[in-house]
């Protein structure tokens, strides 16, 4: 009598699955690789020749709009983040169950529009209705840094492209949230409302620390499309090679995005390698930003209600 | 201290939907008492009721007289939050907060009333509700792990923590066994004797033999048909329940022959 070795069956679906999911994964990486060989590649000339292209370095070239970049990013979650739970919080938790569909359906459909429309609108709609309020607060809190004068006199300043962005990428993350506070599990709300919790409370207890690591990917997801934004800050700002923390003045930094676009059409040789450069650095920028993200949610992972 | 519950002409709605009619008793403090009956009679519902939780579904509502202690808990001007922290509950399924170690989970609702607690009151605390929950041997050299990390009699122990560190005056427990092993659910059976000394308990139970081992008093409901309400069918000592039942609808369920 001999042992047998058991027979593996393979079923033919399995097979197409497994290679299929095997070959997406790898597209994706092969993706990933190609990207990022042809930044590099093609920002090598900038730094053979770094003489024509940026006389100060590439450094000294990057920085500001790294710094307009990350700045501009910043004040959009910051005021995307807290509305965006907001609303999701009203959506699933507090609002009538027809209401709240309504504003689904609304949020869904703010997110479709196309972000040129975004920056059309910041242009002429938002930055002169906003201006007298930086007036109020130059005059008013001029004392701290980001409120220094001179105020512009078209509104079109860091701070409204701040808020450009965050109104751009508020809906996707209201929308992401919301899915996210929707699948709170009824048995653990419920366990918090017999305790004796309040209708605020049950949120603190149940539903923020069960979305929390969903709360931080689509803030991850807006600030990344925030960083990458291009027409709604090229129309918004005309940005300059400036460092600066004022918000409401009219010479800012440009963001890294908006600088290629603004400057690709006219470019040629070893600028042209300099903008793509900046490029990868917006790339790395992104990437870190995605992988800081990564660590956060799974540095808590055990607790985060997934077994 | 413990509580004396009284129902009187109760009725219990999902929307247009009388779920439970008429439900006349009286709950006597520092006892255990069963509620047994075939699936879908309302015994999740009428216990339900008992701390405000029916309410939370939307549409759900209660009419006639539900009193504790004498008041009614069911006056405008009694906040069901109140009612809440007065009445503990456990549910069918372990339920512990995923996102909290099993130290916060235990001290979670207790935090909902004081904030303010030093370190030493909350561990004291703790220790105290863990140990009142036959838990404390197990899991004292890992309270900072998370409460999803035991095993699920475990966490039902630690779901019945968490109801008694707000040393509440009723505890209701929802199928508290289902879910469990022999031995878990032995333990838990054990942990409601001890219970009944502080505190008034009502559990609902499909386990005939649990209902005769650990309730003094049983309730048995039924339904007519579905859609029906479910009723009220017979009140008792559990003894007299499972002994020498008045009913003979109980009778059927009671030795299994329920059609
Ligand atoms: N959320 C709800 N909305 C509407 N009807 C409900 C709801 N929950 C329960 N019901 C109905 O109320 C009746 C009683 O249900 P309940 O869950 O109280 O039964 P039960 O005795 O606890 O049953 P089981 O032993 O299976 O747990 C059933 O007809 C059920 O369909
Ligand atoms: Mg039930």
């Amino acid at each position: 009598m001999s042992s047998q070795a058991p027979v593996v069956k393979r079923r033919i679906g399995d097979l197409v699955f497994s290679n299929l999911a095997i070959g997406s994964g790898v597209a994706i990486l092969v993706i990933l690789a190609a990207v990022a060989i042809f930044l590099f590649a093609e920002s090598v000339p900038a730094f053979l020749s770094e003489q024509d292209a940026a006389p100060d370095g590439f450094f000294a070239y990057v920085a500001p709009f790294l710094f307009g970049t990350v700045l501009a990013s910043i004040i959009a979650l910051l005021i995307a983040t807290p509305l965006a739970i907001g609303i999701a919080l009203y959506i699933s938790h507090f609002a009538p169950r027809r209401l709240s569909q309504a504003l689904g359906y609304s949020i869904d459909l703010l997110a479709a529009i196309p972000s040129v429309v975004y920056g059309l609108w910041g242009m002429l709609v938002l930055a002169p209705f906003l201006n007298p309020s930086y007036l109020w607060l130059n005059e008013n809190f001029g004392w701290i840094p980001f409120f220094e004068g001179p105020v512009s006199a078209t509104g079109r300043t860091m701070m409204t492209v701040g808020i450009v962005l965050a109104i751009m990428i508020l809906p996707i993350m209201a929308a992401l949230i919301r899915e996210i506070f929707l699948q709170t599990p009824r048995l653990h709300e419920e366990a918090a409302l017999a305790l004796g919790a309040t209708r605020w409370e049950v949120i603190k207890m149940a539903v923020l620390p069960f979305g929390k690591a969903g709360i931080i990917s689509s803030a991850m997801l807006g600030l990344g499309r925030a960083l990458g934004e291009t027409m709604a800050v090229a129309l918004v700002l005309s940005g300059s090679g400036v460092i600066t923390f004022a918000l409401l003045t009219s010479t800012n930094p440009n963001t890294i995005a908006a600088n290629i676009a603004l400057q690709f059409p006219e470019s040629s040789g070893t600028y042209t390698s300099l903008l793509i450069a900046t490029g990868l650095v917006l790339f790395a920028i992104t990437m870190a930003i995605n992988m800081l993200a990564r660590w956060v949610i799974s540095r808590r992972s055990e607790f985060s209600g997934a077994n | 201290m413990s509580m004396r519950i009284e129902l009187s002409s109760l009725n219990v709605y999902y929307g247009s939907f009388l779920a439970v009619e008429d439900i006349n008793m009286v709950i006597e403090p520092n006892s255990i008492t069963a509620f047994i009956g075939p699936s879908g009679c309302g015994k999740s519902t009428l216990i339900r009721t008992l701390n405000r939780m029916h309410e939370v579904i939307p549409g759900a509502y209660v009419k006639g007289n539900l009193t504790m202690n004498g008041e009614d808990i069911y006056s405008p001007s009694v906040d069901p939050v109140k009612v809440r922290r007065q009445v503990g509950m456990v549910f069918q399924r372990p339920n512990p907060f995923p996102t909290m170690t099993i130290k916060e989970n235990v001290l979670s609702g207790y935090r909902l009333n004081n904030n303010k607690m030093s370190k030493s009151d909350a561990d004291a605390l703790a220790e105290k509700a863990l140990k009142g929950a036959n838990l404390w041997n197990e899991v004292k050299d890992r309270l900072d792990r998370p409460g999803s990390s035991l095993s699920g009699g475990q966490q039902q122990r630690l779901c019945i923590a968490r109801a008694i560190a707000v040393e509440p005056e009723v505890i209701l427990m929802d199928e508290p066994t289902s879910a469990l092993d022999p031995i878990s659910t032995a333990a838990i059976e054990d942990l409601a004797i001890e219970l009944k000394e502080k505190f008034t308990v009502v559990i609902v139970t499909h386990n005939m033999q649990q209902a005769s081992r650990i309730s003094d008093m049983t309730a048995f409901f039924t339904i007519a048909d579905t859609g029906l309400p479910g009723k009220l069918i017979e009140y008792d000592r559990t003894d007299n329940i499972f002994s020498n039942p008045k009913e003979k609808q109980t009778e059927d369920y009671v030795s299994g022959r329920f059609g």
